[in-house]
């Protein structure tokens, strides 16, 4: 474990030293919660007169969630969808630049031979790595949640508008699920970095573990999918579980011949 | 301190057997408590990888060896912790300073006073000036003697160089050198791989000369005298050709040449026919001006061995 703490304290005093990684970590935040804050400001009367919902044009299965509510309440829920799970790109893309400046940058400067030659094991080397990815990755989007939902209080939305957005559904998805993803975008960083030369290039390939949540998006945008709490319990136990395999598997791929001859 | 037995790497490149590369094929050889071993043999050679596999970075194919009396491939983590590496290529966490890049190695080596070894490292190397100074603002032999800072930083009692003066300016070289030298006199173990023959001669007791397979492996003196006999030159005021019959009548003597007023004898003990010689020369009236022995430099004796290997592998 004190290995594993050196690694970290060495990531983050090199990589947050990169000004690229600082932007990403304060620019995403800092626009995550300000775009639905200015949502719920601008659509918080904009229909005037307050008709039904069924009369604002929704897909059809925003009927259950939108029971009793006027047709503008019931449109910011369906916006606040959208962005709810853009807010769940976030632990997914602050890991993943970190990991990949991290690892490619551990390449540049030649440091790979050396580190190895230490007794660090391979797991508490890539757990550090790890680590010095998820945990900002982790905080920062728990921090941000925590002043959306600050923030949504003081706009002084209809109540059903702040239990829909104070349900268990957005908690489980950023509490839970938020972390869960920030593990696999954080491995899969970890093995496109350790393949690529241009940290820029790691980066926008590892991003590209946000497309089943664009997925996700597009399919609610289009009324196919309605997230409720069954649906993040069971995405929760199915990344889980990709997750615990993508580590199984780092932990084989990864031994010390691997990581000094293979990540060039 | 290390010894191997038939330690060989083969590099699979392709699918196919035809295209393996043979690294290191059956290195069998014993580097003693307190010597310092020079590991000779041009580009290509194999050093590298024979380092990588006594430190424990990469698995041998096949052969086994013991290294401060651990057993490679069983107990890798007791050999890292008793030894130190220079990487041929030694990067620096270019953005962090040398006091920090040192104090993270101290930390992964579970050294137990970490300031105090970083501190004593630092202004051993001549560092402590710049010790708050990030490494990408150091020069080349600034950060060759970081690197080995770093590689000594738990106290190893086997060290291992890997070519650690190339590309380094003279000066830079000369406090390598020295400090190879310092520790030498330390007690500690030292394998050291180079193409520069003249520091080999100079730091090593023993040198092996290595491409792909061990070719020989004696003292830099020994050597000489194996391939080449000894040969001393005795210049005289002018030279006599029935002193050359009379030189070569003397026992022990192999052969001579007159070369303008120089006698070139080739003898199997200098020590003993030398005064011998004298003596003859002297009774025959010859004026001796001056003896001295012709060295062979290491350099031929490893151009030798190397170039008749690649002819014997043609
Ligand atoms: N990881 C590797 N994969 C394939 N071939 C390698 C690898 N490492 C070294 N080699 C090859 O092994 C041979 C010996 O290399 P090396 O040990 O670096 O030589 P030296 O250090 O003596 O210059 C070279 O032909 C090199 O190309
Ligand atoms: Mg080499």
């Amino acid at each position: 474990m004190k290995h594993v703490r050196t690694i970290i304290d060495k990531e983050w005093s090199e990589v947050f030293k990169n000004r690229w990684v600082i932007t990403t970590m304060t620019m995403l935040p800092m626009l995550f919660v300000a775009m639905p804050l200015v949502m719920l400001y601008m659509t918080k009367s904009s229909l005037g007169v307050d008709l039904p919902a069924e009369s604002a044009g929704l897909p059809g299965g925003f009927g259950a969630a939108c029971a009793g509510m006027t047709a503008s309440e019931c449109t910011q829920i369906y916006l606040l969808n959208q962005f709810m799970i853009m807010f769940m790109m976030m632990p997914l893309m602050i890991p993943t630049t970190i990991a990949a400046y991290s690892i490619v940058g551990e390449k540049t400067t030649r440091t790979l031979e050396p580190l190895l030659a230490t007794p660090i094991t391979t797991i508490e080397l890539l757990a550090g790595k790890g680590l010095a990815a998820v945990i900002p990755g982790v905080l920062i989007s728990y921090g941000a949640f925590g002043i959306f939902l600050v923030g949504s209080l003081l706009l002084g939305l209809a109540p059903g508008v702040i239990s829909y957005i104070f349900s268990p559904i957005w908690l489980l998805g950023i509490l839970v699920l938020g972390p869960i993803l920030s593990i696999i975008a954080t491995i899969f960083a970890i093995y496109v970095s350790s393949r690529v030369s241009d940290p820029r290039v790691a980066e926008q390939l590892s991003g590209s573990v946000i497309l089943p949540l664009l997925l996700v998006m597009f399919a609610v945008l289009a009324g196919k999918l309605v997230i409720d709490v069954k649906f993040m319990l069971i995405a929760i136990v199915v990344c889980a579980l990709v997750a615990f395999g993508m580590l199984h598997l780092g932990t084989l791929i990864f031994d010390r011949e691997n990581i000094l001859t293979k990540w060039k | 301190m290390i010894k191997t037995q038939g330690l060989t790497k083969i590099f699979k490149i392709g699918k196919k057997q035809e295209t393996d590369l043979i690294a290191v094929d059956n290195l069998t050889l014993e580097v003693e408590h307190g010597e310092v071993f020079g590991f000779l043999g041009p580009n290509g050679a194999g050093k590298t990888t024979t380092v990588r596999m006594l430190t424990g970075l990469i698995r041998p194919t096949s052969g086994t060896a013991q290294v401060a009396g651990f057993e490679l491939g069983k107990e890798d983590t007791n050999i890292r912790r008793n030894v130190g590496i220079l990487t041929e290529s030694p990067g620096m966490y270019e953005r962090l300073t040398a006091e920090k890049n040192l104090t993270i190695f101290a930390k992964l080596y579970d050294v137990p006073d970490v300031e105090k070894s970083v501190n004593k490292y630092l202004s051993m190397l001549g560092l402590w000036e710049r010790r708050h100074d990030s490494v990408g603002s150091f020069s080349k032999g600034m950060r060759q003697k970081l690197a080995v800072a770093r590689s000594l930083i738990h106290e190893p009692q086997i060290l291992f160089l890997d070519e650690p003066t190339t590309g380094l300016d003279p000066e830079a070289s000369k406090t390598v050198r020295d400090f190879v030298e310092e520790l030498k006199t330390e007690g500690r173990t030292i394998f050291m791989t180079t193409h520069n023959l003249d520091e080999a001669e100079r730091l090593c007791d023993r040198v092996g000369i290595f491409q792909q397979k061990l070719l020989t492996l004696d003292s830099p003196a020994n050597l000489r005298d194996k391939m080449f006999g000894r040969k001393v030159v005795f210049h005289l005021r002018e030279v006599q050709p029935a002193w050359v019959g009379l030189v070569a009548g003397i026992a022990g003597v192999d052969n001579v040449e007159a070369v303008g007023n120089k006698m070139v004898v080739s003898l199997r003990d200098p020590e003993e026919s030398n005064p011998k010689i004298i003596n003859a020369l002297v009774m025959a009236g010859a004026d001796v001006q001056f003896v001295g022995e012709i060295k062979h430099s290491l350099e031929q004796i490893y151009l030798e061995m190397v170039q008749s290997n690649e002819r014997g592998q043609a």
